[in-house]
């Protein structure tokens, strides 16, 4: 299931949008994260390749990227995918089963936390407390919330959405 | 406020709000209000904490009476509007007046005396109802010494978790001389199931930022910093529009009200690490480094942000500071017990009948928060046990629900008040699972710095996952016990002096239930899968196939339309059969 992650695509990086971030924060030496939020908030992930760019960009070493980017959960290296399925393994999602819902999407979409469907639609993301837990348990595709959750509403929502995009490639 | 002598609707629109619907509420009122030109003003406004009810929608007419409807659907709206906005008469069967009293009543609300009531997003809304008023006071009639004396007298204590008191903290970041100071508004909040901090910034942003100001010139910072999760996106929004209407309006920049007093704010955001949450990983990670906690001393009081003298302070800590000033330090001191002044807010989730954010004075019992104001436990079950504190707290049991809670006597069980989390669990509860869960963040979480936290809690979390499966040996108990206390004890910064709390609090009041886990291989509350036993009842099952399509392992056989049998030498106990079949016609025990 590993290699679902993966993606073969390499995405080419667009240097003059990176060079107009580090610019915004010129002068400023705690910007690394703020830059790596506004690459992600572009690219949709931090592309491996980019990381050299920025390091001398920056003038701070690979590594040093590299470590931020694996030691904040928001970054990501692998491209996500049209849909982002923020699964909330809070407190209160936990005690109103949510690992029932993790299982469902795990079994419906193949994939597990941090993964995406080989067709690039869906990317699992586990969060902790989306802020909804009297309406637990949540998850969020993009912006929308589907709160108090079952295993059938779940497949559902999914088959929904995947549905949807069959439609809309006929 | 806003609007006066016209009909005003007020539409809860934060995060609970919005789950629920709320946006297509307010986009239907104001476009039907505009539509159909009718004299009525439509408003956002925080949440009121009763967020079992969204979407909510207050309707105060221009003679000033309020009537609250709750579950507010879009056909609900509609009914609202022609009925009672159009017909004159209230629509009884959605409205929440009672309950409402019931619920608020209840409570003293001093940091979310504004949430729910204002249109967060109005700096005039903010000013109507005395905003401003106590930086004003600081400016004009006290010294900072003066602001920092009234902070002590009033008692306050942190509301972040540790429950400093905030006025010392003050002086002490007061008392290092330097060119430049730091206030920094800790709201990562990152205990999974409170979200206090959030709905305070979501619905009264600028109490924050007039509380950092007064905070600001208290210890003589003219720079503050918000630290905020990511995954509060509306909160960072209506942050940004607060400092930026504050500054438009002369109220944050250089010389305010004439008082030779600047302040600047910024905001940074989190990138998903509970550990920033403490308050050096967190300055850390506002230099732009990987989030890891360092030794203290040196307190962010002497070298805290660039090395600077730094006040960090919790998110419903500010949001106190203006009104303390503004009221008096007396009037606050006034509730709460003598140690634990003032009220507390708590995010009430979990199997609760009524979940949501309640403020009241410290010293109620925590029976009073839960069956009292916080209606009981849904269904009618039976109350197991609540776990105070998030991660670094602990689970208490239902003979010491009249515990009062204030710092102390909460930290007298073996749990801690933390930042007002408040899981409520009933007996379909396992407390092996929760303390697995808890210990799981806590490992997921250790930033890897101190060994005992890096390896302690990931040797702890096998063997909790051990007895969760059924696997594991009587003597591991102990060794779980012993290792709890050596990760306490071994560990640099809070995340793992306290992560084992949840383990060790559950092991002193339900060692019967890891006796039943580890001894008889059950678990009594029906959650540990792999403990479980799946059958299915003759009588039930009318052979519909359902399950069958659904098992992994082909383990259900019988023709279709007979009663089906589950192969127990081949079952995985996953479950799929539960919860496929429609007739309960499955069995788990
Ligand atoms: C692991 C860990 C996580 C913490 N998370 C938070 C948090 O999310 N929010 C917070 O205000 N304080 C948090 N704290 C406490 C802070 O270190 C600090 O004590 C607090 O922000 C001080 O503010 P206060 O005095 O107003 O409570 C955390 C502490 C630890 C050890
Ligand atoms: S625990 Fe899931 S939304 Fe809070």
């Amino acid at each position: 299931m590993a290699d679902a992650v993966e993606s073969p695509q390499v995405d080419a990086i667009p240097y003059q949008e990176f060079d107009k971030i580090t610019e915004k924060y010129k002068g400023d030496p705690s910007a690394i994260i703020p830059i790596l939020q506004d690459v992600q908030e572009i690219m949709g992930y931090v592309p491996k390749n980019s990381i050299g760019y920025l390091a001398e960009k920056l003038e701070v070493s690979p590594a040093k990227i590299y470590g931020i980017v694996t030691f904040y959960a928001q970054f990501r290296l692998q491209p996500k995918g049209k849909y982002i399925i923020m699964l909330c393994e809070g407190t209160a999602c936990h005690v109103n089963g949510a690992k029932l819902i993790s299982k469902s999407i795990t079994d419906e979409l193949e994939i597990e936390g941090g993964q995406t469907t080989p067709d690039g639609l869906f990317t699992l993301e586990k969060v902790a407390c989306i802020g909804c837990c009297s309406l637990a348990p949540v998850m969020l595709i993009n912006e929308e919330v589907h709160a108090k959750l079952t295993p059938d509403a779940t497949r559902k929502v999914l088959k929904d959405y995947v549905n949807k995009e069959a439609a809309a490639q006929n | 406020m806003a609007g006066q002598g016209k009909t005003v609707i007020k539409v809860g629109l934060s995060t609970c709000g919005i789950a629920a619907g709320s946006t297509k509420v307010y986009e239907l009122l104001e476009e039907e209000v505009s539509k159909n030109k009718l004299d009525v003003t439509v408003q956002k406004t925080g949440c009121i904490g009763m967020c079992y009810k969204e979407p909510i929608i207050d309707l105060v007419t221009p003679d000033g009476k309020l009537f609250s409807y709750g579950d507010v659907t879009e056909e609900n709206a509609q009914r609202i509007l022609e009925e009672h906005i159009k017909g004159g008469k209230p629509v009884e069967d959605l409205l929440i007046l009672t309950e409402r009293d019931e619920v608020v009543g209840r409570q003293v609300r001093i940091s979310l005396k504004n949430c729910g009531i204002i249109d967060p997003e109005s700096l005039e809304d903010y000013k109507l109802a005395g905003g401003y008023k106590g930086i004003e006071k600081c400016l004009k009639e006290m010294t900072p010494e003066d602001v920092i004396e009234e902070i002590l007298q009033s008692g306050l204590r942190g509301r972040g978790g540790a429950g400093f008191p905030t006025g010392l903290k003050w002086r002490f970041t007061r008392g290092y001389k330097s060119d430049q100071k730091y206030i920094i508004c800790n709201a990562d909040e990152g205990d999974p199931g409170a979200f206090m901090d959030r709905s305070i910034i979501e619905g009264d942003p600028h109490a924050i930022v007039e509380g950092m100001m007064i905070a600001g010139y208290a210890i003589g910072a003219s720079q503050g910093h918000v630290y905020v999760r990511a995954e509060y996106p509306l909160a960072i929004t209506r942050l940004e529009k607060a400092i930026e209407d504050a500054r438009a309006n002369g109220l944050m920049g250089d010389n305010i009200m004439g008082s030779g007093f600047n302040f600047e704010m910024k905001i940074k955001k989190g990138a998903g690490a509970f550990v920033c949450g403490e308050e050096t990983a967190l300055i850390a990670s506002l230099e732009g480094e990987r989030g890891m906690p360092r030794l203290k001393p040196p307190f962010p009081a002497e070298a805290g942000l660039w090395k600077k003298p730094t006040s960090i302070n919790n998110v419903e800590t500010f949001a106190n500071v203006p009104w303390i000033i503004a009221n008096g330090a007396d009037k606050f001191s006034a509730f709460g017990t003598e140690k634990s002044s003032g009220t507390k807010v708590f995010a009430l989730a979990g199997k609760m009948k009524q979940g949501g954010l309640i403020e009241v004075p410290m010293g109620i019992t925590l029976r009073d928060v839960i069956f009292g104001v916080g209606g009981g436990i849904r269904d009618d079950k039976k109350f197991k046990g609540v776990q105070l504190g998030g991660p670094s707290g602990g689970c208490i049991p239902e003979s010491l629900l009249d515990t009062p809670v204030d710092y102390d006597s909460v930290g007298q069980t073996g749990a801690i008040m933390g930042s007002g989390g408040m899981i409520v669990m009933d007996e379909t509860t396992c407390m092996v699972d929760m303390a697995r869960f808890f210990l799981d963040f806590v490992q997921n979480e250790s930033c890897g710095k101190c060994v005992h936290c890096r390896l302690g809690t990931k040797r702890m979390l096998e063997i909790l996952t051990r007895i969760t499966e059924g696997k594991a040996q009587p003597e591991e108990l102990d060794l779980l016990e012993e290792l709890a206390y050596n990760v306490k004890e071994g560990s640099l910064c809070g995340l793992g002096q306290t992560g084992p709390n949840p383990v060790l609090t559950t092991l002193k009041y339900f060692r019967d239930e890891y006796e039943a886990h580890i001894m008889d291989r059950s678990c009594p509350a029906k959650v540990c899968r792999e403990l479980l036993t799946f059958t299915i009842d003759p009588e039930l099952c009318n052979g519909c196939r359902r399950c069958v399509k659904r098992c992994p392992t082909e383990c259900i056989t019988g023709e279709k339309k007979e009663p089906h049998v589950i192969d127990q030498d081949k079952c995985i106990k996953c479950g799929n059969c539960y919860d496929a079949c429609k007739f309960d016609a499955v069995i788990m025990e």
